[in-house]
């Protein structure tokens, strides 16, 4: 019976993609902020890196797509099964008193969210595209001296700079609940580990956010 | 028998007069109020005054009184069976309220749990979830094997049994956010996954009755925990983790 429509069209299958796709974001901001934070100590280390990551082929055309559809499968499903949740209680209760019997932060993952997809529309903006035109459309040659240069230059910016505060806070608040909740939906739950992971995803939301308001805040201080 | 005080208080209550009907909110004020009395004992006080004003009581579900059937289904305050942990609505004592309280009093909200009248909803979808998986089939023609005579490890004996004590009540789906029935689900998928005798059927039932859960309408987990916290009978998030795993080694090694 169930097969007839395949575990992935299942709430269950929903929820593993969901949190599939969780994980490897969750890896991905790691290997993000490792490089980023080179930038508050060497510039040079920050350009090699950049310049690796910009110019490697199997991460531009390998890993970078599947990035893409990482982030893009994540939020798009992230409505999908917001919207029927909604329609799973379609007539509202008059009150409800959603603090007695769990966290803000799991009851807003659509609102951390859609902070976090705002500010990814800016980042693309500030970093993407600017990106892309150098490389593929202007076709200008590679200077591998130049990215350290342009972080520089877009956190100059007092609003931009509070902009991505901001969101480091919402993606905080997202990571708080939803790191040990991407395990729940895979069914690992242990006695023995999950208080470990629990602890481990409390200080992960916390430090690696507060790391990227660091460097923003570094980069801001330094150019005034 | 105690001389505190009586209470004086507002009640706000859903009224529906059929499926059909969109219902409101209607205000009814009910006073001396003994702290003693069950919520039960205050609706069926409420009830009273409506008859002898020749109005339509207030329809609830109730049966046993005594925690056990499930049947009791209030959402008062925006919480399923009232405040306090692990109580049903008649076990919930007008102790916890206080003199010149207003008191919501809401049906279970869910799709899946239609409204049949005031506060009174239809829990079939339960039922039918129930029939999609939640049994097992025992050869009941004069040689049945001793349940005791197979070994169960005590640690899965406890959990199944720490299962099987859900009373099927619905303040899980109540409480949920997304109306989500999972602890439900997971608490008697496992009751069966947990014991030697539940591991026949054990695939078709976590596949069958996660499909029929699907189909009733009820929303996604999203691990809010808010289940957990307001089921009456301490039903363990363990379990939907446990229904998880089930589902997806089920939904890989299955051939059906
Ligand atoms: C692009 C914008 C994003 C949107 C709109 C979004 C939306 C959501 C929503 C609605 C959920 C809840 C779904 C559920 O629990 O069933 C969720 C879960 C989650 N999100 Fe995001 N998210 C975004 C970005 C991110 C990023 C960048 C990360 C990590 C670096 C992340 C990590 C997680 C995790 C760990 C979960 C929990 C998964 C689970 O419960 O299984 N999200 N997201
Ligand atoms: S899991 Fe708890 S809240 Fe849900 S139906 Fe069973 S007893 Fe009621
Ligand atoms: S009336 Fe049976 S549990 Fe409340």
């Amino acid at each position: 019976m169930a097969s007839k429509s395949g575990i992935f069209n299942s709430s269950i299958g929903r929820k593993v993609a969901m949190a599939l796709s969780a994980l490897f974001l969750i890896i991905f901001l790691l290997q993000h902020f490792s490089i980023n934070v080179t930038s508050t100590f060497s510039e040079e280390l920050f350009n090699e890196l950049s310049h690796f990551m910009g110019t490697n082929p199997l991460v531009q055309f390998a890993l970078q797509p599947i990035l893409i559809f990482g982030v893009v499968f994540h939020f798009i499903m992230g409505f999908v099964l917001e919207a029927r949740n909604r329609k799973a209680r379609a007539v509202k209760y008059v009150k409800t008193a959603g603090n007695a019997n769990s966290t803000w932060m799991s009851r807003n993952m659509i609102w951390s969210g859609l902070v976090i997809l705002a500010f990814l529309g800016l980042h693309f903006y500030d970093f993407w595209i600017p990106e892309m035109n150098y490389k593929y459309i202007q076709f200008n040659p590679a200077d591998p001296n130049r990215y350290y240069e342009e972080l520089l230059h877009k956190f100059e910016d007092p609003i931009r700079v509070f902009l991505y505060v901001i969101s480091f806070v919402l993606l905080s608040l997202h990571l708080l609940h939803g790191f040990q909740s991407a395990f729940q939906s895979l069914g690992a739950r242990h006695k023995k580990y999950t208080p470990v992971i629990k602890k481990l995803g409390n200080i992960y939301a916390i430090i690696i956010p507060a790391g990227f308001v660091f460097i923003a805040l570094f980069h801001y201080i330094n150019s005034l | 028998m105690s001389t505190a005080k009586g209470l004086d208080l507002t009640l706000k209550v859903w009224r529906q007069k059929n499926q059909n009907d969109k219902g409101r909110m209607e205000t009814y004020q009910v006073s001396d109020i003994s702290p003693d009395s069950s919520f039960l004992e205050m609706m069926d006080i409420l009830n009273e005054q409506l008859i002898e004003e020749g109005k339509e009581p207030v329809a609830f579900d109730h049966d046993c009184r005594e925690g056990i059937c499930g049947s009791c289904s209030m959402f008062i305050n925006g919480r399923a069976h009232g405040p306090g942990k692990r109580v049903t609505t008649c076990q919930l004592h007008m102790r916890q309220f206080e003199d010149g309280d207003t008191i919501h009093i809401e049906p279970w909200r869910a799709t899946a749990f239609p409204v049949i009248k005031d506060l009174v909803v239809d829990r079939s979808s339960f039922d039918r979830v129930m029939a999609a998986g939640g049994f097992i089939s025992v050869n009941t023609s004069g040689n049945t094997q001793d349940a005791n005579a197979i070994p169960v490890e005590k640690e899965d004996a406890d959990n199944s049994f720490a299962a099987a004590t859900c009373i099927g009540c619905g303040a899980c789906v109540a409480s949920c956010k997304n109306a989500s029935a999972m602890l439900f689900v997971s608490a008697k998928v496992s009751q069966f996954a947990l014991l030697p005798q539940g591991q026949v059927e054990a695939q078709d039932r976590v596949l069958n009755m996660v499909h029929q859960m699907d189909l009733e309408g009820f929303g996604n987990c999203t691990n809010t925990g808010a289940c957990e916290a307001e089921c009456p009978k301490g039903i363990s998030l363990e379990n939907i983790a446990r229904m998880n795993r089930e589902y997806l080694s089920a939904g890989i090694t299955s051939e059906k």
